[in-house]
């Protein structure tokens, strides 16, 4: 009887790994679609570790198709010889060894599939199709940073930029010129180099404006919270630098560390003003528009002394003005209709931009709502 | 395994072969790879060599190959009913265990080669999926990947609702068809001749489609759908016959790694081990047979079936004396079941009480929020798996009307046997019909012991009671 027996290289077989890939992009695409979910995660934002991975729950890659209910019926085990009619096997949460091996019929019903993914690949999915909107340009100069361009070939230079396009060439040609067998010497080498550019440095703050006020709860909180998590990440894909301003208010307007601007609000009224001229303030004294990229945030349950709209508008008004964009986010869960918000609508500036979050998921859209090309 | 090794094995292998010969073993000429352990992983999540690309493959590759990683499982062997018979041993793997493994699969060539369920399944499925693959992604480049993956991801979906005796019903069902219209002309008035024919009354009533209900889903949609074109039609049956060459498999679980187990122990016992070689054959043969209290370990059970049967024909008793076996039949005997039988006559006609006692197999179900011991009657225990092994464990599911309301409508029945159909998953799976018939969906089963219908119309899923 023959048989053979052989051994080969198997090394560049990308069977597997390309239907690998093809599951990952899937996994990927459920993930998309659970955005609106994962933003507000508690894990992520109130946990931000760097590499911290998370598991999300993955309904779109299950294989369905018609099977039995499995717990309807009994299935067989077996024991290790002295099994008695009541014994307790392990808790039902999760499938005994061995369970859904042998068979179709067998396969415990998972509900769901588990997606590993990392906040990296988050934020690569939700930063995919956002951008910056449109801003103006600074005619100003700017703090100016050098950063290395590769635009330039010599013969001279280090191994790990070796040109090989351009070394075949030059050993093709000189071949050609020489006659004979085609041989790369050392007088073919091209090394690519690069020019110091200087560029403008690119910094940007974020002011951070909250109400305080005893009206501000725990949702609204976290809402502000996940909104300045993701803005924050996102700012920092377009900028070297990022800086966030905590502003503090209630009638009147503190810088605070992120620990306190999240802690517990106080009690008292409202003027949201306050928080408007300090944000003023600060620029004129610290961050000149001219060299910041400057995005006021401020966010708040709208409800504001009404004595106070007025103020609160001239002076959001001339932040809008130094701004890359200014944004109001009203956290109103209730559907209350508030009079500051449609005092700032009259603000017609491209850089303004108002929006109203009625519930958890609605920070996505937030989100989508500021920075999406999709809107 | 070392370089050095590889001639060893070859050795053994060739060793091994004679003794299987001398036992009796009837096998298909051997094809032994040795490979990486991705690669046998990758081969393993396709059920073949070569086959096309899909992201459930994906899916059960990262799976397994996690769990290696993580040494939690390990695959030993890897075999394709195929003649000549392909085998992948992992290069990693060592000696002993590769020696192990192609004793195993000796045992499994010959049952694919022996096995009445196995003998209608096509030895040139390795072709016949490479050439599947590369008509599949051709269609890819063409029509789009994703217009590709929705037609095999619904047809996967159905994949175990096929039937080998189907096919005759084509002809059947294309009679049933109207016949299409000819091209129009502008001659036509020219032929226009009244038809005062009498319309013909049907002489058993109207005309039902299909005349007798459905059982394979895939080749009845494949040949009557609304919406399908060509190429989806050559996806689906492409699909089909890949389901028919992996069900007998299937059905022959228990049975066929019970041989396999049995054979390659017969085998590596005339095996001229050192004692660490047979130390470690024992570790790895006791890891192989492994009882699990959450479910059946087919080697071990298909092992001790063959043992028991081999046993009680070797001594027969005086019953089986009686029926008329001889003492010392039990070679004789196994060799007949292996040839005759598939998993549910396997368990029906050999599963004995002492069997189920000795091997201690109970019923466990969900009690509180334990698994729990509820049953330990071995008839229960072989009824059940039986049915477990019925249909191959997948729910009999049949086209009862092709036409239903006269709008060519697919309505499916259910044939409920005591058990409901997962709801959620049932849900989740008319789409899948609905995306290859083209029309409006019902299925008929039972929940709760009332007989219900889900129907799905292309936008949502509504159950009703009957």
């Amino acid at each position: 009887m023959a048989f053979t027996l052989s051994h080969e290289d198997w090394s560049l077989s990308q069977r597997g790994e390309v239907d690998e890939q093809r599951h990952d992009e899937k996994v990927r695409e459920a993930i998309r679609a659970h955005l609106p979910e994962i933003v507000t995660e508690e894990g992520i934002i109130l946990e931000d570790e760097e590499g911290k991975k998370l598991r999300i729950p993955v309904r779109s890659i299950e294989e369905y198709r018609f099977i039995y209910d499995r717990n309807q019926q009994p299935h067989v085990g077996q024991g290790n010889g002295s099994s008695q009619i009541g014994d307790r096997l392990g808790p039902a949460g999760q499938p005994l060894p061995g369970q859904g091996e042998g068979g179709a019929s067998d396969q415990p019903g998972q509900n769901y599939e588990e997606a590993e993914v990392s906040l990296e690949e988050i934020s690569e999915l939700l930063f995919a199709d956002w951008e910056l909107p449109d801003l103006r340009p600074k005619q100003q100069d700017r703090v100016m940073a050098p950063r290395p361009i590769f635009d330039d070939v010599r013969k001279v230079g280090i191994s790990s930029n070796i040109d090989r396009k351009r070394t075949l060439l030059e050993s093709i040609r000189r071949s050609r010129r020489q006659g004979g067998t085609r041989t790369i010497l050392p007088e073919d080498v091209r090394y690519r180099t690069w020019e110091e550019e200087e560029r403008p440095q690119e910094n940007a703050v974020v002011f951070a404006m909250m109400d305080t006020s005893g009206s501000m709860g725990s949702f609204e909180k976290y809402v502000a919270r996940a909104f300045f998590f993701w803005m924050t990440r996102f700012l920092h894909t377009k900028y070297q630098n990022v800086e966030i301003v905590y502003i503090a208010h209630h009638t009147q307007a503190a810088v605070v560390d992120e620990q306190h601007f999240f802690a517990k609000g106080e009690s008292g009224g409202t003027a949201c003003s306050s928080a408007y001229q300090l944000a003023n303030r600060l620029i004129a004294e610290k961050y000149p528009p001219q060299r910041y990229n400057l995005y006021p945030i401020h966010f708040t349950d709208g409800d504001n002394l009404a004595s106070d709209n007025e103020k609160a508008l001239a002076a959001f008004r001339q932040l809008v003005n130094v701004s890359n964009l200014a944004g109001y986010g009203e956290i109103n869960p209730y559907g209350r209709s508030s009079t500051l918000l449609s005092t700032l609508r009259q603000i017609r500036d491209p850089r303004f931009r108002s929006f109203t979050v009625r519930e958890q998921k609605d920070v996505y859209e937030a989100l989508r709502f500021f920075f999406s090309t999709r809107r | 395994m070392q370089e050095e090794e590889y001639a060893s094995l070859e050795q053994a292998i060739e060793q091994e072969i004679g003794i299987a010969h001398r036992l009796g073993l009837d096998f298909f000429e051997m094809r032994f790879e040795l490979v990486p352990a991705r690669i046998v992983y990758a081969i393993g999540a396709h059920g073949m060599p070569v086959r096309f690309q899909h992201w459930s493959f994906g899916k059960a590759y990262t799976h397994m190959k996690l769990g290696y990683d993580l040494g939690l499982s390990k695959i030993y062997e890897l075999v394709i009913n195929t003649d000549p018979c392909y085998a992948y041993l992992v290069d990693s793997n060592s000696l002993v265990e590769n020696m192990t493994v192609a004793a195993h699969v000796l045992g499994h060539s010959d049952f694919f080669k022996n096995n009445a369920y196995l003998s209608g399944t096509s030895r040139q499925m390795t072709e016949t999926m490479e050439a599947d693959a590369q008509r599949f992604s051709a269609y890819e480049a063409r029509y789009g990947r994703q217009a590709v993956e929705e037609i095999v991801d619904a047809a996967l979906a159905l994949s175990l609702h096929v039937s080998p005796h189907s096919d005759q019903n084509i002809v059947r069902w294309r009679q049933a068809q109207p016949a299409p219209a000819l091209p129009k002309t502008p001659y036509d008035d020219l032929f226009e001749v009244p038809d005062t024919r009498p319309a013909v009354a049907h002489p058993e009533g109207p005309l039902h489609f299909p005349s007798i209900p459905e059982p394979d889903l895939l080749l009845f949609i494949a040949e009557n759908s609304h919406v399908l074109n060509d190429w989806q039609k050559d996806v689906v049956n492409a699909l089909r016959a890949e389901s028919l060459y992996f069900l007998p498999q299937l059905g022959s679980k228990i049975m066929n790694e019970g041989w396999a187990a049995l054979w390659h122990a017969r085998i590596m016992r005339e095996m001229d081990l050192t004692e660490a070689q047979t130390m470690d054959f024992a570790k790895l043969h006791a890891a192989i047979l492994a009882p699990q209290p959450g479910g059946v370990n087919p080697y071990l059970l298909g092992m001790r079936l063959w043992e028991s049967i081999e046993d009680r024909y070797d001594h027969p008793d005086r019953i089986l004396q009686e029926a008329g076996v001889r003492s010392g039949s039990g070679r004789e005997k196994i060799f007949e079941v292996r040839e005759t039988e598939n998993d549910v006559s396997f368990l029906r006609n050999y599963l004995t009480r002492d069997l189920v006692e000795e091997l201690d197999l109970y019923l466990y179900q969900r009690v509180g929020d334990h698994w729990q011991v509820v049953d330990k009657d071995w008839q229960a225990v072989r009824d059940r798996l039986v049915s477990n092994r019925s249909n191959n464990g997948v729910p009999v599911i049949e086209v009862q009307d092709g036409d239903y309301n006269r709008n060519g409508e697919l309505y499916l029945c259910h044939r409920y046997e005591g058990v409901s159909l997962d709801r959620l998953y049932a849900e989740k799976t008319l789409p899948y019909v609905w995306r290859l018939w083209g029309r409006t969906v019902h299925l008929q089963t039972v929940q709760d012991g009332k007989p219900v219908c889900a129907m799905y119309d292309g936008h949502r899923c509504t159950w009703k009671f009957l």
